[in-house]
């Protein structure tokens, strides 16, 4: 028998925490390659404008170490567990809500939980969205994605009948964008999820935006050619760079599929907008 | 690009008239921060006929809650958020004297209709380089509200802020005339 590898919950409080604070500070590099490559597919003078302000605020935001955006959004947290690893020292939740708790206060990043009613502010950003993934090995994977809510608020899910088809699912996620507008400060990418169930399809989407910027989807040719097809006609509303007009709309489509019900064809739409923070640690 | 024209605060009916959907400012001077929370409270203290804890007369409000200041910092990022959900209260706060909006996305044309009636301009400032933002204030003090937290209205001097005029008094709408301008026809 494969022997159980202990991993405290300190470690895991730590690697969270470490991993919130350079999320929001630290924009990925294919997100600004791609960032920096669209400056020139853009046609308007604004637009342009507002994509170099934007590749210059990463500069500024990791030069001293400041929140890329003052929206540092819901702490949404990726969990791969290995089922060889022992996790010793507390709850294994207590502690992910723990390291979003110091993350946030020790970053100075802006707590932004409410209670959906009241409105009042929990105070510390928690509790985190955690999804947890068994998987074999004896390692943890944490990915740590702050998600902003004015790109949230433009995401949504429809339960398409199967025979709207590949046609059905094209134009629910280009009217999805175009009703979303300059909202989720474009440029964006789109994340999709196809198929499962009403919530595994919106976290299919949500997982398809950690996907690195610039990848297609490598394992289904029928999807990365949907990628294709989509960026291409969203690219044609003239949406543009925050609303201002212009090409540059969407910067990549990102879709991932599993199979669903033979009576269902859920689609979800999540919008993410150019503040794309995700950052990793295997542990 | 456009000229760019410098502004401001307190915005008056003349300067408003003057700027059109499309031009770039640089504005200048006092703005206050308000979103959801304060909004709502605002709103709600009009209704009931209370004092407001700041008079809205010719002030400008920044939809924004910045991130908390780091140590020998007296502000965070700083940004706009969506306006829209600021729409149902916005035209109350309009008619006390509200003469500018600062945020992003689209209006309700309830809105847009107040800000014809009004003389009032809504500008939009670019969402998501917070970092950038921060370094066009120059000063912050906490307005009301201070027990909301994160957010609380706050008091900023803003030095040549960038912004797009999005709406008009003529009621026009940059968002509307932009995309038509770049859309692509689909069967062209
Ligand atoms: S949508 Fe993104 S860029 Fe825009 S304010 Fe929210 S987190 Fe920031």
């Amino acid at each position: 028998m494969k022997a159980v590898r202990e991993i405290s919950c300190e470690t895991i409080i730590e690697t969270i925490r470490k991993l919130f604070m350079e999320a929001n500070i630290d924009l990925g590099e294919d997100v600004l390659s791609v960032l920096g490559e669209s400056v020139k597919s853009e046609d308007s003078e604004l637009g342009q404008y507002v994509l170099e302000r934007i590749v210059e605020n990463a500069r500024i935001a990791k030069e001293e170490s400041v929140p890329l955006c003052q929206d540092t959004g819901l702490a949404v947290v990726f969990i791969e567990l290995g089922q060889d690893v022992h996790v010793i020292g507390g709850n294994f939740c207590d502690a992910v809500h723990e390291g979003v708790r110091k993350a946030y206060s020790d970053g100075f990043l802006r707590k932004s939980v409410c209670d959906p009613l009241s409105r009042e502010n929990t105070g510390d950003n928690t509790p985190a969205i955690v999804h947890i993934e068994v998987v074999e090995g004896d390692r943890i994977k944490i990915t740590a994605m702050p998600k902003g809510g004015g790109s949230e608020n433009m995401s949504s899910c429809a339960m398409l009948v199967p025979s709207a088809g590949l046609e059905g699912i094209k134009k629910y996620i280009i009217e999805s964008v175009e009703k979303a507008g300059p909202n989720p400060c474009p440029p964006t990418i789109i994340g999709v999820g196809i198929g499962g169930s009403i919530e595994q399809s919106s976290i299919l989407a949500k997982k398809a935006l950690l996907r690195p910027l610039g990848e297609k989807n490598r394992s289904d040719s029928r999807l990365s050619k949907l990628e294709e097809e989509i960026l291409e006609e969203v690219n044609r509303l003239g949406i543009g760079p925050q609303g201002y007009g212009g090409r540059i709309t969407s910067l990549a489509v990102h879709i991932e599929m599993m199979p669903c019900h033979i009576a269902s064809l859920p689609v979800a739409v999540n919008l993410q907008c150019h503040v794309a923070r995700h950052k990793e640690a295997i542990i | 690009m456009k000229n760019i024209i410098r502004i401001n605060t307190p915005l008056t009916d003349k300067v408003c008239d003057e700027l059109n959907a499309g031009d770039m400012v640089l504005l200048s001077g006092e703005v206050l921060t308000g979103r959801d929370v304060a909004h709502r409270k605002l709103f709600e203290a009009i209704l009931r006929g209370d004092k407001l804890p700041i008079n809205l007369e010719g002030e400008t409000i920044f939809y924004a809650a910045p991130t908390p200041p780091r140590p020998g910092r007296f502000i965070g990022s700083v940004g706009p958020t969506t306006s829209y959900r600021m729409d149902k209260y916005s035209p109350k706060l309009m008619e006390m004297g509200l003469k500018g909006m600062i945020g992003k996305g689209k209006r309700s044309p309830e809105v847009i209709d107040a800000i014809k009636r009004f003389k009032v301009v809504y500008f939009g400032a670019i969402g998501g380089v917070a970092a950038l933002t921060a370094r066009y204030v120059k000063k912050s003090v906490v307005a009301a509200y201070d027990d909301l937290g994160p957010e609380a209205m706050l008091r900023l001097e803003v030095l040549d802020f960038p912004l797009v005029v999005l709406n008009d008094t003529k009621g026009r709408d940059l968002y509307e005339d932009a995309a038509k301008k770049y859309m692509i026809n689909l069967s062209e």
